[in-house]
């Protein structure tokens, strides 16, 4: 039985699928008292599954106010994961990006560079293969692999699972990469610290501009493949500038995964932010004994 | 291809057609909806879901049109097969951080209609909310 959400799947196993849950209750919802409000429109009762069955003289058809959030599920799930996360004193960051930015080659150099310091492991997203997966375990560092099959995105309550099988270490740092599109990880809330949006200048420098929600919802933009600008007209100013237009607190670094230009500072970045995490981590741990 | 263009709709009607999941993330928050659907079925004691009055903010990730489709495909056989959805658009709203007011905003990337400048903070229009529903 899964622990994130007693979904009935097993812990080793991070799968892309959701599921219905359903609870038995022994206890019922019947209410008795009567709904005589009028109701202003009428219902073809004749052709839907329901209506040889529905007798519409004795209709209960009514109202039910909801204003519950769309997303609610995701979001409960983020939280279990944020929660988890806190409690370990790990610095999770959803890498985010199109296809084919380099995500998986900057993070296999990140990793290269940062293992020594303290403990990093990967949740890999993609539609399908374990590739990505293997770069990553080829480093040392542990990684777990989840599909999303026809999905675009991941969701929390894939992660939740990846995370009971990854069993993140104390004080370490999650990369969450996930399947490079700029547009459906945006709305989905992974329980991570930050989203980092991976910008490669071989892509447009409208980019910000043409995936607005994406580049508002991160916290970072990491321009990539600097060593490539002498090739381009990318002018990495301008990109900035636009970035900036959608979101003005947006942090920015520069880096080339292949020469390591600015690899220094990304490290450093994650390193000071891992240690905060872990501060925050002890200072509770202490408040509660 | 433009969200919610005539070429977008027809792709995906044709995707729903074919019973294959879109890939579309309307389609992940259209199962957030029947979630809360079937979760409030048991709470308030329905069984059958007519209407279902959903607010998009025009600031929000989702397109209306994306979102109709693929409500009609993960409602099918459930519930709230056949329910009317109704969409209410909430405008966006940002704080102009320069000009220190509250101005309306189209889209993200929309400059302050008073200076011109970026340093603008959502305050409203991007939220997804089941609001109401008609039940049976």
């Amino acid at each position: 039985m899964c622990t994130t959400c007693g979904c009935g799947q097993p812990n080793s196993v991070a799968h892309g699928h959701s599921h219905d849950h359903d609870h038995d209750h022994d206890h019922s919802h019947g209410h008795d008292h009567a709904h005589d409000h009028d109701h202003g429109h009428s219902h073809d009762h004749g052709e839907g599954p329901l209506g040889a069955v529905h007798d519409p003289t004795v209709s209960r058809a009514r109202i039910v106010q909801i204003e519950e959030d769309i997303l609610s599920a995701n979001n409960r799930y983020a939280t279990a994961n944020r929660r988890l996360l806190a409690e370990r004193g790990v610095y999770a960051v959803n890498v985010v990006s199109s296809p084919g930015s380099g995500k998986t080659t900057l993070l296999v150099r990140t990793i290269e560079m940062l293992k020594e310091r303290f403990p990093v492991s990967v949740v890999e997203g993609d539609q399908q293969t374990e590739f990505d997966a293997e770069r990553i375990r080829a480093t040392g560092a542990h990684a777990t692999q989840v599909n999303t099959g026809k999905g675009c995105h991941l969701d929390a309550h894939m992660v939740g699972h990846a995370l009971d099988n990854l069993d993140p270490a104390e004080g370490g740092v999650l990369f969450i990469e996930n399947v490079g599109n700029l547009i459906c990880p945006a709305a989905f809330d992974l329980g991570e610290a930050i989203k980092a949006v991976v910008l490669s200048v071989t892509e447009g420098e409208d980019k910000p501009l043409k995936y607005p929600d994406m580049f508002f919802e991160a916290g970072l933009m990491i321009v990539t493949k600097i060593d490539l600008l002498p090739h381009l007209t990318f002018d990495v100013e301008r990109c900035i500038d636009y970035a900036r237009r959608v979101n003005p607190d947006l942090q920015v670094l520069r880096l080339s995964a292949t020469t390591g230009e600015g690899m220094e500072d990304w490290c450093d970045w994650i390193a000071r932010r891992r240690d905060a995490t872990l501060e925050a981590q002890k200072r509770s741990a202490r408040a509660i004994a | 291809m433009n969200p919610g263009s005539s070429a977008c709709r027809a792709m995906t009607a044709a995707l729903l057609r074919r019973r294959e999941t879109a890939p579309l993330h309307e389609m992940s928050l259209c199962e957030g909806v029947l979630r809360i659907l079937q979760e409030q079925a048991r709470v308030q004691d329905y069984s059958r879901v007519l209407k279902v009055t959903l607010e998009i903010g025009e600031l929000s990730c989702a397109v209306p049109e994306s979102m109709e489709l693929c409500f009609e495909a993960v409602t099918r056989g459930t519930l709230a097969e056949g329910a009317t959805l109704e969409i209410v658009r909430t405008p966006g709203e940002a704080w102009c951080q320069d000009c220190q007011i509250a101005v309306p905003m189209k889209e993200r990337i929309s400059p302050c209609p008073h200076c011109g400048g970026f340093r603008m903070k959502v305050q409203s229009g991007d939220s997804m909310r089941v609001q109401q529903l008609e039940v049976d």
